[in-house]
């Protein structure tokens, strides 16, 4: 009898010990804030152009956290779609822009037809471009994300987009044909 | 020397067919001049060279014609006069056959040299002035990857170098540059390793040298003379010449993944470097030329040339008597790590130590791929102990992760692997697609880092400028009221200032109040839709700043209902307004600061802070008169309010004394009552001549020794009735108040008395 009755109390005083630390511990390393909306927030590109309807990428990914879709990022492509997916462990589904995935931009003033209005300045959501009133804008090009939220202010309509190239700097190798997908003849000429 | 100290072995390695005596059999030659040159302005890692020429011009050889920009970066030299023709994208020796900014020179056929500084004792140049030469002379490495050497021989201070390596290897096939420079200009090569070795001050210079090239070691020997360099030759083994591999064979050490030579003290230069080294820094020449072995079959005439950077490819395989015919790809580098040129437009650069114009049999196109059999030949022959097959896969399936995990990048994509491999697959561009991949995901994320936190500062900015704007707004909104205010208090006369100032002090109650309002309101709507414990506290403390300001709102009304609004002069209760709105402020926001106040502190703070206020607001319309003893109201009327201040005053401190206030609100109190008194007294003699009916007035003016005196017989009768009121004090202790007492009394009536 003796026996259970310790047993029980030493099961007891774990209890009590294995308690006392877990709530030590939820109270000294809680933790503040969604974790999960930053972990999306890292994923999405950053570009805060809203066009995933949320006024920047932080809350688009704390809509998503709440369940929204991961497919409205239309600057991260399928492969941010892909990414938001493996995270969340849902079904990965099609990217939801009208045109498509579009190739990485940037913003270019014509400087000549700029009038110096500084719309564009308050636009940028990452102060990429600069200028002064009544002073010539210019985009400082490494800064741009491309989010085209400057194209629309300006009175004079003198920011063009442009496509990021490629260059022989970030030019990359394309991954081979993986092999046996390819009937003879072509086979010749893709070797 | 040294062919007996021991050497070391890497893993892996192939042994490939040579292929050397091609073109190793005749001296370096130089080839004639092309009529145009084509300099691209990106021939190193790091940033383009900006061009510092216009098209137009004449330029001389050596003429600097782009200058580095940024730290990774070197200038460019014209290497020959002539005139610019030409600054704008050119085709540039790169796999994709993309072009490439370059500026183009027409040639004049004068080769005429700029002025030179050469400096024939390198010994008396300081390092730094060493380097600077080294990096005018846009040297970058000769070697292959083209890395800018004055950055490389840049010291750190955290890592000391300990040994200098210098590789002669050459272990690619096909390819002789390095062993005709060797056999050539050995001497130059010495000096070159001498001002390498006075920049970086190493234990040891280690010459590292393939059995292959026996010429080569040959004059080295000859050339070494009473230097201590250690010349160490070894097998021929292929990839033996690379960095890695060679600090290996040499050192028995192994570069750490991820790591530089330089993390275990070791600094590697090609020979070619050397030389141009020597050039730069004792002859004054920059780096415009570099030796380049021309072979393959298709060649009439194998061999190396000294030839112009900028040189046509086509020009130079002309020379070497090429047969277009026969000619089935033409390959920049050597047959193992080389790339197909796309054209033959392209000039020659930095990089381009081979030329290799291959026949169809002799450098057959690989057969298509096959699956891979897992036969494992490719993990014995990697250099760098790598698991090629597992790379391939991984790189098939874009698992990034896993790829990272296997080390992809210590792959030197030297080819061995595919060399072996059965199937025949392409497993180097496996690699470089996948390591391309990988670098490219890592900057978009880097990118998208940096974009966030500049959205963030930019966001940070916007708030504290609207802050500032609101502030700024308020302060203007009071200054116009009190604008207003002004004129009115002028016309109802100094007899009646208090009550605008008081309907003043109502409406800064109201707009307060009702600001409060909104503000709760935005945040609880904010809470409505993120539910976070931040905005829960925050609620709440606006919540109660909502109260105490209605509740200050309503003790202003009240007052003004009693129409006993305190005296107050505008100017002075406008400061004190403001100081009261600051101080609350200040408390709201200490409140703002304490991480989740619960119900009992924040109602104990809300108390507070209504106490506070009303203190404060009754305080702001009292001591108005101290800083200004009243010489402007009228004796009476100044009389009369200095009377009532001290009254209110002596009830406020009574009140709070009751209430039980903590210290420092005594002390406060005490020291405002102290200063009404003394107000008092500053009225009582400024009005004590123009009133003479004061009862008062008849009075002498209490002068100061008087009223030190009062103040001692005070405080000894309240020390007495202190004592009194103790039941176990000492009789001695009470004895001497007393005695004290009667003292201070009897000095008084001294005082009073004459």
């Amino acid at each position: 009898m003796s026996l259970i009755l310790s047993a029980v109390a030493a099961l007891a005083a774990i209890c009590l010990v294995a308690g006392a630390i877990l709530g030590y511990a939820a109270v000294r390393f809680r933790v503040e804030g969604d974790p999960i909306v930053e972990q999306i927030n890292d994923l999405l590109p950053q570009t805060q152009c809203g066009q995933c309807g949320y006024p920047g990428c932080k809350p688009y990914a704390e809509a998503i956290a709440n369940g929204d879709k991961i497919n409205k990022c239309p600057p991260g492509g399928q492969a941010t779609v892909q990414a938001l997916a493996n995270l969340l462990d849902v079904e990965a589904e099609p990217l939801d822009a009208p045109e498509g995935e579009k190739p990485r931009m940037v913003a270019y003033i014509r400087e000549a037809e700029c009038i110096g209005c500084t719309k564009c300045l308050q636009a940028c959501p990452v102060d990429a471009i600069v200028g002064a009133a009544k002073q010539m804008h210019t985009v400082i090009k490494d800064e741009c994300t491309g989010c085209d939220l400057c194209v629309e202010p300006c009175p004079v309509d003198c920011i063009d987009m442009l496509v990021v190239g490629t260059s022989v700097q970030n030019w990359k190798w394309e991954l081979p044909l993986p092999p046996g997908q390819l009937i003879a003849t072509d086979r010749e000429q893709a070797a | 020397m040294s062919a007996e100290t021991k050497i070391w072995d890497f893993p892996g390695g192939i042994h490939p067919p040579q292929r050397k005596d091609l073109s190793n059999r005749t001296p370096i030659q130089q080839p004639p001049l092309s009529r145009r040159l084509t300099v691209p302005l990106s021939q190193h890692i790091g940033a383009t060279a900006e061009p510092c020429v216009t098209v137009g011009e004449r330029v001389l050889k050596g003429q600097k014609i782009a200058a580095g920009s940024g730290f990774v970066s070197v200038p460019v030299h014209a290497p020959t006069s002539g005139s610019v023709a030409f600054i704008g994208p050119q085709p540039y020796p790169h796999t994709s056959g993309m072009l490439s900014p370059a500026i183009v020179i027409d040639t004049d056929g004068l080769d005429e040299w700029c002025a030179l500084a050469p400096c024939a004792d390198f010994r008396s140049l300081e390092p730094l002035a060493l380097l600077d030469r080294i990096r005018d002379a846009g040297i970058s490495g000769l070697g292959g990857a083209g890395f800018p050497t004055a950055v490389k021989l840049t010291a750190r201070p955290q890592q000391k170098i300990h040994t200098l390596v210098i590789n002669g290897t050459e272990c690619e096939p096909y390819i002789t540059a390095d062993d005709l420079l060797m056999r050539e200009k050995a001497t130059e090569l010495m000096v070159g390793i001498d001002i390498l070795a006075k920049l970086i001050e190493p234990a040891e210079v280690l010459i590292g040298i393939e059995d292959n090239k026996p010429e080569a070691i040959a004059a080295l020997r000859a050339a070494l003379g009473e230097r201590t360099y250690q010349l160490r030759v070894f097998p021929a083994k292929y990839p033996s010449g690379g960095e890695k591999q060679l600090i290996q064979i040499l050192t028995g050490r192994e570069v750490p993944s991820g790591g530089l030579p330089a993390d275990i003290g070791i600094l590697c230069q090609n020979v070619g470097t050397a030389v141009a080294v020597h050039d730069a820094v004792v002859l004054g020449k920059p780096l415009i030329a570099r030796i380049t072995t021309l072979t393959g079959e298709a060649l009439a005439r194998p061999m190396n040339v000294e030839a112009l950077l900028g040189t046509p490819v086509a020009d130079l395989l002309a020379f070497a008597g090429l047969d277009a015919q026969k000619m089935d790809r033409l390959i920049m580098g050597g047959p193992m790590m080389g790339f197909t040129l796309p054209a033959l437009e392209v000039p020659l650069v930095k990089t381009t130590n081979c030329l290799l114009a291959a026949t169809r049999a002799e450098l057959p196109p690989p057969p298509p791929a096959l699956p891979c059999i897992r036969c494992g030949e490719c993990a014995l022959v990697c250099p760098a102990s790598l698991l090629p097959q597992q790379l391939h896969f991984f790189a098939l399936g874009a698992e990034h992760e896993q790829l990272k995990a296997y080390n992809l990048f210590d792959c030197i994509e030297c080819g061995a692997c595919a060399y072996v491999c059965p199937s025949t697959i392409p497993l180097v561009q496996y690699y470089r697609a996948a390591k391309a991949d990988i670098r490219e995901l890592e900057q978009k994320h880097q990118k998208a880092e940096h974009s966030r936190q500049r959205f963030e500062l930019r966001e940070e900015r916007l708030r504290r400028e609207e802050e500032r704007k609101e502030e700024e707004r308020k302060a203007r909104a009071e200054r116009a009221a009190r604008a207003k205010a002004a004129p009115t208090e002028a016309a109802a006369g100094p007899g009646t200032p208090a009550a605008p100032a008081a309907n003043e002090e109502f409406k800064r109650l109201k707009i307060e109040a009702s600001m409060a309002q909104v503000a709760l309101k935005k945040a609880e709507k904010q809470l409505a839709q993120h539910d976070t414990a931040a905005l829960h506290a925050q609620v709440a403390e606006l919540r109660a700043a909502l109260e105490a300001a209605q509740q200050a709102l309503a003790g202003a009304q009240a007052d003004a209902a009693q129409s006993a609004a305190p005296p107050v002069a505008d100017d002075a209760a406008l400061k004190k307004a403001k100081i009261d709105a600051a101080m609350l402020r200040v408390q709201i926001r200490k409140l703002e600061k304490l991480e989740a106040p619960d119900d009992e502190q924040q109602a104990e703070l809300t108390s507070l802070r209504e106490r506070l206020a009303a203190v404060e607001r009754t305080l702001a319309a009292a001591p108005s008169n101290v800083p200004a003893p009243a010489p402007r109201p009228a004796g009476e009327e100044a009389l009369k309010k200095a009377k009532i201040d001290l009254a209110m005053k002596r009830g406020e401190l009574k009140k709070a004394e009751k209430a039980g206030a903590d210290e420092a609100e005594l002390t406060r109190l005490r020291d405002a009552l102290a200063g009404a008194e003394q107000a008092l007294h500053a009225a009582e003699d400024a009005s004590g001549k123009p009133a003479p009916q004061l009862v008062r007035t008849d009075k002498r003016p209490i002068d100061e020794t008087t009223r030190t005196l009062k103040t001692t017989v005070a405080f000894a009768r309240a020390d007495l009735r202190k004592l009194e009121r103790d039941a176990n004090a000492e009789p001695a202790a009470l004895a001497a108040a007393r005695e004290r007492l009667a003292e201070a009394e009897q000095k008084l009536a001294e005082q009073q008395r004459p």
